[in-house]
């Protein structure tokens, strides 16, 4: 039972490079907070200072009422998975198990039970005489995933855990460790995840909240809805979202009506727009995800033409990437509304959902569009 | 009729007679090639048969017969070097060599991998320079430091002791050793340090449960180049042993040639064989884990 403090955590090595700024988080008893990030955005440095094999250089650390800073990554009440899984070579997977109760001294009893209660959860109870390096790279997995369990941690970390997996396995490890979560907090057992990873769907699927990481700053934390429909800034927007979400250089003026100038086109909107709007013109981007552009009807105003540069038909779905005049779109249209002879001459016209549409400040990448009443 | 199945089975015949040419050319390049290679082995070991076959000869047949295969086989060399000249049997000289390797290839292996694993995973203040004089200590010619070394044991009153022999080395003196586990450990990935330091483990657990069963291959390679090394010094025992009842083998082989005027060279090599018996044991016996140790490791380049 435990809530993990992030306050102003810092990290400065030794060569003065500053990789993680100041960054502040709660994750609350059970929860399952997904950090994720491009690499090289600090996620995996944060959770080792969580597990304590990074020093901090600043800022504290709580896991439930206690400051761990400067406790042993073994006092600190975490358990952690590694993406290489990181099990001892050596030691037959029920040793593999039993190592951590084995140092703290526990009686042999009481560690067969549990090594027993966990093979059995993660259905690797076949696989406890054999070696690490006869188990395949799930089952590996698998097992790394009960070393954490058995400790009964308050937290456990997860450093990609599976992206030395192939896809499918992948997807039903996802399911796996997900149904663990929500087991575990069923039975009232200490449950709270920080789990890392640069893949925005398992972070989408998997997370209670997500924490968008980028150069060592938190870009936004929220439930996986909140991060696809309102994101705060243009790194969000971009990085949540399957194709990228468009962004598209243009300038906005409002007077009278809302006018987003692309180019050599004009975009006007409404009040679906205008309502949401906290500023009155300026350099900026606009956003529409690939999903919520729809191809025109031929009497249809206000809407971008271009030019069809090429098709992907994926099967239940069909990407369009439209180039306007420099700007590339990406267009996905669901298979059965896609009709080839409508485009003629390769040239389309696009309407944009109008509640869908996010404006972003060019220069700093804030979300202007998110006022109250939306 | 002839003609054509002649026109017909041509390039049939042709393209089998290259195969079976490709095919004799292949066995007659192994033939070549295993014959120069079991030439040269056979030049290489050549001394070492010679050597065990002479030492079933009687002391005159060694210098009249060039032949390995002894005329008359006589196991009078074993039992007349093993009582040697002296008071003692070589029993004894046994037993000493077996003093100085216990302790000197334990404390090796202990100390050099503690000593590796502080340079390959921590970060302490002058450690460049601490392994830089390392490094150094790898090049200086043994030559230039054995009088001053010569001068610390006198004064330490350990002349005549075993102890000149193997207590540096039981305290990480072999530059080598260090560097050799050093490179090895670098290339182990970190997480299952890591992983025990989650679990709970301290330094020293860490070292001893998760290091040193990793580092195994390289640490056995180390006890058994130190093995053989120690087994086969000469200079060491040498300078800093006198009294006789303290020899170790390789002092004992020359013994018997000091002391008789006539060398008896059949008791001489029957003792060369058996000295050789010990390190060629323990060389076979851990042939697989030391291949592994030093090729796995940073020796090799």
């Amino acid at each position: 039972m435990a809530r993990l403090q992030i306050r102003n955590l810092e990290k400065v090595y030794a060569n003065s490079f500053k990789a993680v700024h100041g960054i502040s988080l709660d994750v609350d008893d059970g929860e399952f907070m997904v950090l994720v990030g491009p690499s090289g955005c600090a996620k995996s440095t944060t959770l080792r200072m969580i597990a304590g094999l990074e020093t901090i250089t600043g800022g504290e650390i709580r896991i439930g009422d206690r400051i761990v800073n400067n406790l042993a990554p073994g006092q600190r009440g975490v358990s952690m998975v590694f993406q290489n899984y990181a099990l001892y070579p050596h030691m037959k997977v029920r040793s593999n198990l039993a190592f951590g109760l084995k140092l703290k001294r526990r009686p042999k009893p009481e560690i067969e039970d549990a090594t027993k209660a966990v093979a059995n959860t993660l259905e690797i109870d076949p696989l406890l005489d054999r070696l690490p390096k006869q188990l395949s790279g799930g089952q590996a997995q698998r097992v790394a995933v009960g070393r954490a369990l058995i400790k009964k941690p308050d937290v456990f970390l997860f450093d990609e855990p599976l992206s030395n997996l192939d896809a499918k396995l992948r997807a039903s490890m996802r399911v796996r460790i997900t149904d663990l979560h929500k087991r575990l907090k069923r039975e009232g057992q200490s449950s709270t995840v920080v789990y890392v990873t640069h893949d925005q769907t398992e972070a989408m699927t998997m997370g209670d909240r997500i924490c968008v990481m980028k150069d060592g700053c938190i870009m936004q934390v929220a439930d996986p809805v909140t991060l696809y429909n309102r994101p705060e800034n243009a790194f969000v927007a971009g990085f949540i979202g399957s194709p990228e979400m468009n962004l598209m250089e243009g300038t906005l003026a409002v007077n009278g009506g809302i006018r987003v100038r692309l180019a050599d086109q004009v975009l006007t909107f409404g009040e679906d727009v205008g309502g949401r709007l906290d500023v009155t013109g300026g350099e900026v981007l606009l956003g529409v995800r690939p999903q919520h552009l729809r191809i025109a009807a031929s009497d249809e105003e206000n809407a971008l033409e271009g030019h069809v540069s090429h098709v992907e038909f994926m099967g239940h779905e069909v990407y369009l990437y439209v180039d306007i005049a420099d700007i590339r779109l990406v267009v996905v249209v669901p298979s059965e509304q896609y009709h080839p002879e409508d485009i003629r001459d390769d040239r389309i016209r696009l309407i944009p959902r109008k509640t869908a549409v996010h404006i972003f400040d060019r220069e700093t990448g804030r979300n202007v569009s998110l006022s109250a009443n939306a | 009729m002839a003609e054509q199945i002649t026109v017909r089975t041509t390039p049939e015949l042709e393209s089998a007679r290259t195969l079976a040419e490709g095919r004799r050319m292949h066995a007659i390049s192994s033939a070549v090639r295993y014959a120069l290679l079991a030439g040269v082995g056979f030049l290489m070991l050549y001394p070492l048969v010679w050597l065990i076959g002479a030492s079933f000869k009687t002391n005159t047949e060694i210098f009249a017969n060039p032949g390995f295969i002894p005329s008359e086989p006589t196991l009078n060399g074993y039992i007349q070097g093993w009582k040697t000249s002296t008071p003692y049997t070589f029993a004894t000289f046994f037993w000493n060599t077996f003093l100085i390797i216990l302790p000197k290839t334990i404390g090796t292996a202990i100390s050099c991998a503690a000593v590796a694993y502080g340079f390959a995973r921590f970060e302490f203040p002058g450690k460049r320079i601490l392994f830089a004089t390392l490094i150094a200590t790898l090049l200086l010619p043994n030559v230039v430091t054995r009088i001053p070394q010569y001068l610390l044991f006198r004064d330490l009153g350990w002349l005549d002791t075993f102890l000149p022999l193997w207590v540096p080395s039981a305290f990480a003196g072999d530059a080598f050793f260090v560097f050799m586990l050093i490179q090895f450990l670098r290339a182990i990935p970190r997480d299952m340090e890591e992983a025990a330091r989650v679990d709970g483990a301290n330094t020293l657990q860490t070292l001893i449960y998760i290091v040193v069963p990793m580092l195994a291959p390289a640490l056995i390679s180390v006890c058994l180049f130190q093995f053989m090394w120690t087994m086969n010094d000469f200079l060491g025992p040498l300078i800093y042993l006198s009294s006789v009842d303290k020899y170790p083998v390789s002092l004992a082989l020359k013994l018997s040639i000091d002391t008789t005027e006539a060398f008896q060279w059949n008791r001489i090599l029957a003792m060369s064989v058996l000295a050789l018996v010990p390190a060629l044991t323990v060389f076979f016996l851990a042939q697989k884990y030391f291949i592994e140790g030093i090729s796995t490791g940073g020796v090799k380049g």
